[in-house]
């Protein structure tokens, strides 16, 4: 063991660097700071434009009750959207990726793939139109039937809206649009799961799902919730097709299937922005604050179950 | 045109792994000097190290001189660019830039330096330089065809053709027929055999028939084991090397008994 | 357990021979889709008798032609095989329900849409219209516009970002770089029209309304996403050609310039567009960012503008007297999103394809 380590720091080698690698070299990563910046003004101008809402009393927020009770019911209705549509997304999701990654022919699996990610690709106005002229009107069935028999659950507890334009059609077509990312993320995780296992489990006679639940899914786990998560963040902060769909309401409820829904964050800001002066524009302000930190949170939490899982796969 | 290459006292580090240490060495001009040993041996970290390559990985660095005709490549005040336009290399794997054609690859040093240069010169440059890497007649009548098509010996010559466009001094080639067939591999030979008249050769090889069939000289690397230091064993003319080395540890290497 | 199923021989699989039951205990390849149409069958029969509905038919059909499956194969194969084959009909039919919403979306969308989609939609503005007529000239003019400043804005931030993490990038900075334009994507759109909004009305005061903000508001969403995309292409640009560039003296700036980045354009350009696909139909910053005009507005430095996403919005949520004209805007200017969107997308293969390097291997 002797001689291999050198016994003091190294010394740093000053090498002649050109001009043009100088100002190269410097303004990429100037790039990459201003990047950091950007995300730091985000928070900062937030703060600074949300702060007079924050300091003002509370019966000159809009609704007169103060800040809290002006967002919590928006919170509540953010994430009562949001999760719904996690609920209903992610074993869709599963199911697509395995499909795609295990069970299509190889030839078609390409094509598949490139299909479910059109989903990604339309603009969230035009699922609002979407559900709001197709999703909306069908549902109304099963708001009924639900109100009939499921009236016993909180979330269905009545009166069924007639219209359809409730927290229930919102969830399900945040679903469908958070789908894609869940199972784009699911589906390069299934199909790095290493051969050798797969053969492996397929040599000792497992049948197809045998080898998947030995094989896959352990593997693929933690990339399955990072990409929920990332659904999750991406349905938290959903604005246009909620702002269309649902017919917000006032008040904090669980019922998802009557007409007086809490609105959430997002779309409340689309709904009211345009319109609002004053303190009100800060009021709005502070909401997307919270909105911020909220999907921020959901985001930095995916992203360390990503990297984790990066650090663990050995790839790289 | 060619010039000596006079190394002394090199240790070669990355971050504070001491991967070559010690090497004194002396390289002819207008030679071939073979540089052979076991793998992770280090030779290739010291050729790398002949013309800055190896600075290209972060943490690596050298402490001792190498010095080409009086000047000291790792000076303070000299710039690794210009010491790769003096000192040429030639890589294991052939590697051509697919974007371009056998034309553009040929003079893409010049190009990628922006230097000036008239449409007639730079036709005669891609034809001497080819000439030299004994590809002209083979692609003389595909000059614009793009240069990943050629075969691998082919993209190997081009390449070798691509680095002495610049006119280096020194040409140095990292293992330059270990991904090539027979054939090929003979077909470099015979150029550098012919390259030597004008610039110092400097090749790394597994194939000790290849470094006993075309060096002057030849350089023995070794090391003790795993996480030592890599150190030159023993330099001498190839034909001594071969017959009657000084080291024990040579001649277990070259008859096989390595190990 | 093994002993319950034998495994079938290779070869076995062929559906050649006939009846249900064979001696390796394998359902033939027919048997399975006839027993998941007859399950099918069933269900529309019951279907029927509740009051037919298509998708309750389908819905007892999926359920009840799975169960058959699982039911005689279980009988027929044992539980391992049984349980294969149940596992495979969700799995189809997880796919098959992410493909209703998508065919559903895209008929819905054209058959509203191709009303009004005529030369006058694409030639006239709101200008002066309160009932029928008009057209989105003005809100095209206007999404080309800040979608071009926005990519001019977000490419060379993105794209130098991206030769940093690769070519340049080490320790700390890299990895917090790295971590922040993942957690950036992220970020709700509408969360970057309030930051746009924030910072213009800090710089120019109140009731200031933009192209450029609505632009700042987009970067901001857009360039995370061309960080990753050309951040990936770049990733797989061989250390050869690099090394091989260095080899010849050639400075790192240029290798990076003249090597690196040709090599990968194809992939740049896909990512890129892809990226401008992303932004484009962006709704919520635009509508609290730039608003909506009826004429057209040609300055983004200078006053509102109208945008594609935020006029079909207006047009839907809000219509005026002649309340099917403002529909048929709406979802006509739905489509041409979606047109765009999607030729984007064609136009980003486009480049993959042509552009890739022609290379022997």
């Amino acid at each position: 063991m002797t001689a291999t380590k050198a016994p003091t720091e190294p010394p740093v080698q000053r090498t002649v660097r050109r001009p043009g690698d100088r100002i190269f070299a410097g303004s990429a990563k100037g790039s990459g700071i201003f990047i950091l910046i950007v995300l730091a003004g985000v928070a900062a101008f937030l703060i600074s434009e949300a702060l007079p809402a924050l300091t003002a009393p509370a019966d000159e927020i809009p609704g007169g009750e103060g800040l809290t009770a002006y967002i919590a019911p928006l919170i509540l209705g953010t994430l009562l959207g949001a999760v719904l549509a996690l609920i209903v997304a992610t074993p869709l999701a599963v199911g697509i990726a395995l499909f795609i990654t295990y069970y299509a022919p190889r030839r078609v699996a390409a094509v598949l793939g490139y299909v479910v990610d059109l989903l990604a690709a339309i603009p969230s106005v035009v699922y609002g139109f979407w559900g709001l002229a197709v999703v909306a009107p069908r549902m109304v069935p099963f708001h009924e039937w639900a109100a009939d028999n499921l009236s016993f659950l909180p979330f269905f507890a009545g009166p069924a809206s007639t219209s359809g334009r409730t927290m229930f059609t919102v969830g399900l077509v945040l679903a469908v649009m958070i789908l894609p990312i869940i199972s784009a993320i699911s589906r390069e995780v299934f199909s790095q799961a290493p051969a050798l296992h797969r053969e492996a489990a397929l040599a000792l006679g497992a049948t197809r799902w045998e080898m998947i639940r030995m094989a896959v899914l352990p593997y693929g786990k933690s990339g399955v919730i990072a990409g929920a998560m990332l659904g999750l963040g991406r349905a938290l902060g959903e604005t246009m097709a909620v702002a269309i769909i649902l017919s917000g309401g006032a008040g904090a409820t669980l019922n998802l299937i009557s007409n007086s829904n809490p609105s959430t964050i997002a779309s409340n800001i689309a709904l009211r922005f345009p319109e609002a002066t004053g303190l009100g524009v800060n009021t709005l302000i502070a909401s997307g604050l919270v909105l911020f930190v909220i999907t921020l949170v959901v985001n930095m939490l995916a992203r360390w179950v990503v990297n984790r899982r990066a650090d663990f796969s050995g790839a790289n | 045109m060619a010039k000596r290459i006079d190394v002394s006292d090199l240790n070669i580090y990355y971050t504070n792994f001491l991967a070559v240490e010690g090497v004194n060495v002396s390289i002819e001009p207008r030679s071939i000097t073979a540089l052979i040993g076991p793998s992770g041996c280090g030779k290739s970290t010291f050729l790398r190290s002949l013309n800055r390559m190896h600075e290209v990985i972060p943490g690596a660095r050298v402490e001792g001189k190498v010095v080409i005709d009086g000047q000291d490549l790792y000076g303070s005040d000299v710039d690794p660019v210009n010491v790769r336009r003096q000192i040429g290399m030639v890589f294991q794997r052939p590697n051509p830039f697919p974007t371009m054609s056998i034309y553009d690859n040929v003079v893409a040093g010049v190009r990628l330096n922006s230097t000036r240069m008239k449409k007639s010169e730079m036709d005669d440059l891609v034809e001497t330089s080819l000439k030299g890497a004994n590809l002209w007649n083979e692609v003389k009548d595909r000059l614009s065809r793009p240069g990943s098509g050629l075969s691998g010996g082919q993209q190997q010559r081009l390449c070798i053709a691509r680095a002495i466009a610049v006119e280096p001094e020194v040409l140095l080639m990292d293992e330059p027929c270990s991904a090539l067939d027979p054939i090929s591999t003979l077909a470099i030979e015979d150029l550098m055999m012919e390259l030597k008249d004008r610039f110092t050769i400097v090749i790394v090889t597994h194939n000790m028939q290849q470094a006993a069939r075309v060096s002057e000289a030849t350089g023995f690397f070794n090391l003790n084991g795993v996480g030592q230091p890599g150190r030159l064993i023993e330099f001498n003319p190839t034909e001594k090397i071969f017959s009657n080395p000084d080291q024990k540890a040579t001649e277990d290497y070259i008859s096989g008994r390595f190990g | 357990m093994s002993t319950e199923t034998p495994l079938a021989p290779i070869g076995s699989t062929s559906a050649a021979s006939p009846g249900p039951v064979q001696t390796q205990r394998r359902l033939p390849r027919f048997a399975a889709a006839g027993l998941f149409l007859a399950g099918v069958a069933v269900g529309a029969l019951l279907s029927a008798l509740t009051g037919f509905s298509l998708a309750l038919t389908v819905l007892y059909g999926v359920v009840l032609g799975t169960l058959a499956v699982y039911a005689v194969s279980r009988q027929v194969e044992g539980r391992r095989k049984a349980t294969d084959r149940l596992v495979t009909s969700l799995v189809s039919t997880a796919f098959a329900i992410a493909m209703v919403p998508l065919l559903s979306l895209v008929y819905t969308v054209l058959d509203r849409g191709l009303a009004r989609l005529d030369a006058s939609f694409f030639t006239n503005s709101m200008f002066r219209v309160v009932g029928e007529g008009g057209g989105a000239y003005h809100a095209i003019v206007g999404t080309v516009l800040i979608t071009a400043l926005t990519t001019l804005i977000a490419v060379p931030i993105g794209l130098l970002t991206a030769i940093y993490l690769v070519e340049y990038g080490t320790g700390r900075l890299k990895k917090a770089i790295t971590f922040f334009v993942d957690v950036m994507t992220g970020i709700p759109s509408i969360v970057a029209g309030l930051f746009a909004f924030a910072l213009f009305t800090l710089l120019f005061g109140n009731d200031v309304r933009l192209g450029l903000m609505g632009s700042v508001a987009l970067a901001v969403l857009m360039i995370p996403v061309v960080v990753r995309s050309c951040e990936e292409v770049l990733k797989l640009v061989p250390n050869e050609l690099r090394e091989a560039a260095y080899a010849l003296g050639v400075p790192k700036w240029r290798t990076v310039v003249k090597v690196v980045l040709p090599t990968a354009i194809a992939g740049l350009g896909t990512g890129i567009t892809l990226a401008v696909a992303r932004v484009i139909g962006e709704t919520a910053p635009l509508l609290i960012t730039v608003g909506l005009i009826t004429g057209t507005n040609f300055n983004p430095f200078e006053g509102r503008m109208a945008t594609l996403p935020v006029f079909a919005y207006y047009q839907l949520t809000q219509p005026g007297t002649a309340t099917q004209a403002f529909i048929d805007r709406a979802w006509t200017a739905a489509l041409v999103l979606i047109m765009l969107v999607m030729g984007l997308n064609v136009v980003a293969r486009l480049i993959s394809r042509l552009f890739a390097p022609k290379t022997g291997r």
